[in-house]
């Protein structure tokens, strides 16, 4: 019970900073927000599912990949077509030509539905094709690059380029994708509307809480033996592998695990969003996902999720004001965490705000007020030589 | 073409050329059982290629290299390493970020897998062989402490200490004392007089009077050859070892 304590929930202190991140995710938001904004807040935090997987490939594990889109698309697409087969029944789309498949195959003269679509007509698949898809495709690129050691910026460019290829893909097959509109119009989850707003309010809070599982699930894999060697790794590849360990295998696991949770997030964007498209698979969404962890503190679980909704709500308020502006001002935030900040929000916490804090306890002596960007990660900042 | 063979280590008509150069040309070595081999020689000489062949850092171009009868170079590195080969680096190449235990605990050799890792516990017996390597190398006090915080020698230190706790049959260091205080030496000798029993060691070292201290037997490398093979006297007085390392 101890060890559970120690090393899923962090602590005292990690066990404090997920209460304070459950308490605003599960009790202030929803109390303060209307459902419209609540579900655009679920959004953002399926985001952070992706920049929560980068806190342990990039910061912990140094393997900075640039195509968590890629995943992020997958887990999204295939929940999508699960629902938009659903959505296509014949009676719903008795004027295409071809009733009962989706409509974009109607327009691209598809007069069934192709094979690999077909096993999307059953949930338990689909839930399972969510994690093994990326999965599989991160295996095999995992295999592909890590056992012919290629690392560093050289991986980060192969992963660029693969989401760069899966976009052109999905767009150039119309067809069988839906291609740049991707797939819209999704209804109902096995006879369940996901458009009220009962359902959104459902798929936030199934949302939140499979992102403090995952976080969890994280704190557990980066507080065992395999943690202190991603660490060790990033430090002194060669001394791992003289000291008897197969990196490569080790940075595979990573490397799924993180496909995996960054499937998860697109999966629930999917269903809370209410469509998919190839604008989150490619080369733009995979960099903002490392700039949310990056912002948020890149050796820190908790602070990706802040990083993520922190970022996400700048984009949404300036988007609407400067729509050109906002690829610059994301390119000059990154530029500025790197130079200034590297470690983040988290980083600026352990810094300045933990002190702050510590002071203004021993004078007021009671708890500290309840704020969102006060809690952190505690796993210890430790930062490369 | 080689056989059976008694020795830990058994080095036959070993090569390899970058791009032409033959940093290691013919080579031919035998390390026995319980064997401390210092191995000295002029910059360039290939002393550490040779330390590289044998833990699979660098492929090698012809011939063997056997460890008890088993062919290494077809192995990949941490293959070699489990096979019982561990090696130190000239650079003191520990993990800086983490805990002179945590340093240890890395190198136990148990749990090596993925799932090992995230199934691995501390048990109180490997605790006990940390404590014991720890005493072993001098840093029984700095277990907690951050390695990358540890002296220039201390870091040696642990780095044979992250060795010993594998308790490989051969053993080797690729200048063990260099940028050593002369105390630290001393202490190193003595640290390598104490594990070199049931083991075989090679060192490369430059430091003469370390080697007199510790070799049982010397192999003098040039140019990728061996040059003089010996007791530390023999060697000594070689005219052609002269010529080209001692008396400069």
């Amino acid at each position: 019970m101890n060890a559970i304590y120690k090393n899923v929930l962090g602590g005292k202190q990690g066990a404090i900073g997920l209460a304070l991140l459950a308490a605003l995710i599960f009790l202030v938001l929803p109390m303060f927000l209307d459902i419209f904004r609540l579900n655009l807040v679920g959004k953002y935090l399926t985001y952070a599912f992706a920049a929560v997987s980068l806190v342990m490939l990039w910061g912990y594990g140094g393997i900075l990949s640039l195509g968590q889109g890629v995943f992020f698309g997958l887990g999204g697409y295939c929940m999508a077509m699960f629902l938009k087969l659903e959505a296509s029944s014949p009676e719903n789309t008795a004027i295409q030509s071809t009733p009962g498949i989706p409509d974009f195959m109607d327009w691209n003269q598809l007069t069934q539905i192709p094979w690999f679509w077909e096993p999307f007509n059953s949930f338990g698949f689909t839930l399972f094709a969510v994690i093994a898809v990326p999965g599989l495709l991160a295996y095999i690129i995992g295999v592909a690059m890590f056992k012919r050691r290629v690392g560093g910026v050289y991986f980060s460019i192969i992963t660029q380029a693969v989401a760069a290829i899966l976009t052109i893909l999905i767009v150039g097959q119309q067809g069988l994708t839906g291609g740049i509109n991707g797939i819209t119009d999704l209804k109902t989850l096995h006879g369940w509307d996901i458009r009220t707003d009962s359902a959104k309010l459902f798929l936030y809070y199934l949302n939140g809480a499979l992102l403090i599982g995952v976080i969890l699930l994280s704190r557990f894999i980066l507080s065992s033996k395999l943690g202190r060697l991603m660490l060790a790794m990033r430090d002194k590849e060669d001394r791992v592998r003289f000291s008897g360990y197969d990196v490569s295998n080790f940075k595979i696991f990573m490397f799924c695990t993180a496909a995996a949770i960054s499937a998860i997030g697109g999966a629930m964007f999917t269903l809370q969003v209410g469509f998919m498209s190839p604008s989150f698979v490619g080369i733009v969404p995979s960099i903002e996902m490392v700039i949310f962890a990056a912002v948020g503190g890149r050796m820190s679980l908790i602070g990706a999720v802040y990083g993520a909704l922190i970022v996400n709500y700048g984009k949404t308020v300036f988007s609407e004001t400067f729509p050109e502006l906002w690829l610059f001002l994301m390119g000059g935030l990154f530029i500025a965490v790197v130079m200034f900040f590297p470690n983040g929000l988290a980083g600026l916490y352990e810094k300045h705000g933990k002190p702050a804090l510590g002071k203004l306890i021993a004078r007021l002596r009671k708890p500290p007020p309840l704020e969102p960007m006060g809690n952190v990660d505690v796993t210890p900042v430790r930062e490369a030589a | 073409m080689s056989s059976e063979t008694d020795f830990t280590l058994a080095i036959e008509d070993l090569t390899v050329s970058f791009d032409g150069f033959k940093a290691v040309d013919g080579l031919n070595l035998y390390i026995d059982r319980n064997e401390l081999r210092v191995v000295i020689g002029p910059n360039g000489a290939g002393k550490t290629t040779v330390l590289d062949l044998i833990c699979g850092k660098t492929k090698a171009t012809g011939g063997s290299i056997k460890f008890k009868n088993k062919e290494l170079t077809t192995l990949s590195e941490h293959q070699i390493v489990r096979a019982g080969v561990g090696r130190k680096f000239q650079t003191p190449s520990i993990y800086e970020n983490l805990s002179v235990y945590e340093n240890l605990e890395i190198s136990y050799p148990a749990n090596r897998g993925v799932w090992g890792c995230l199934a691995f516990k501390r048990t109180a017996e490997i605790d006990q062989r940390i404590r014991e390597i720890a005493a072993e190398i001098f840093l029984q006090d700095a277990l907690d402490m951050e390695a990358g915080l540890l002296s220039h020698g201390q870091k040696q230190w642990l780095e044979i200490g992250m060795l010993l706790i594998q308790d490989p049959e051969l053993l080797m260091l690729d200048e063990p004392v260099a940028g050593m205080s002369v105390k630290e030496r001393e202490q190193t000798a003595e640290l390598l007089n104490r594990i070199c029993k049931g083991r075989s060691v090679v060192v490369i070292e430059h430091d003469m009077e370390f080697v007199k201290n510790i070799a049982h037997k010397v192999t003098v490398l040039h140019q990728g050859k061996i040059l003089a093979e010996g007791s530390m006297d023999k060697v000594q007085n070689d005219p052609k070892v002269i010529e080209v390392y001692l008396g400069h």
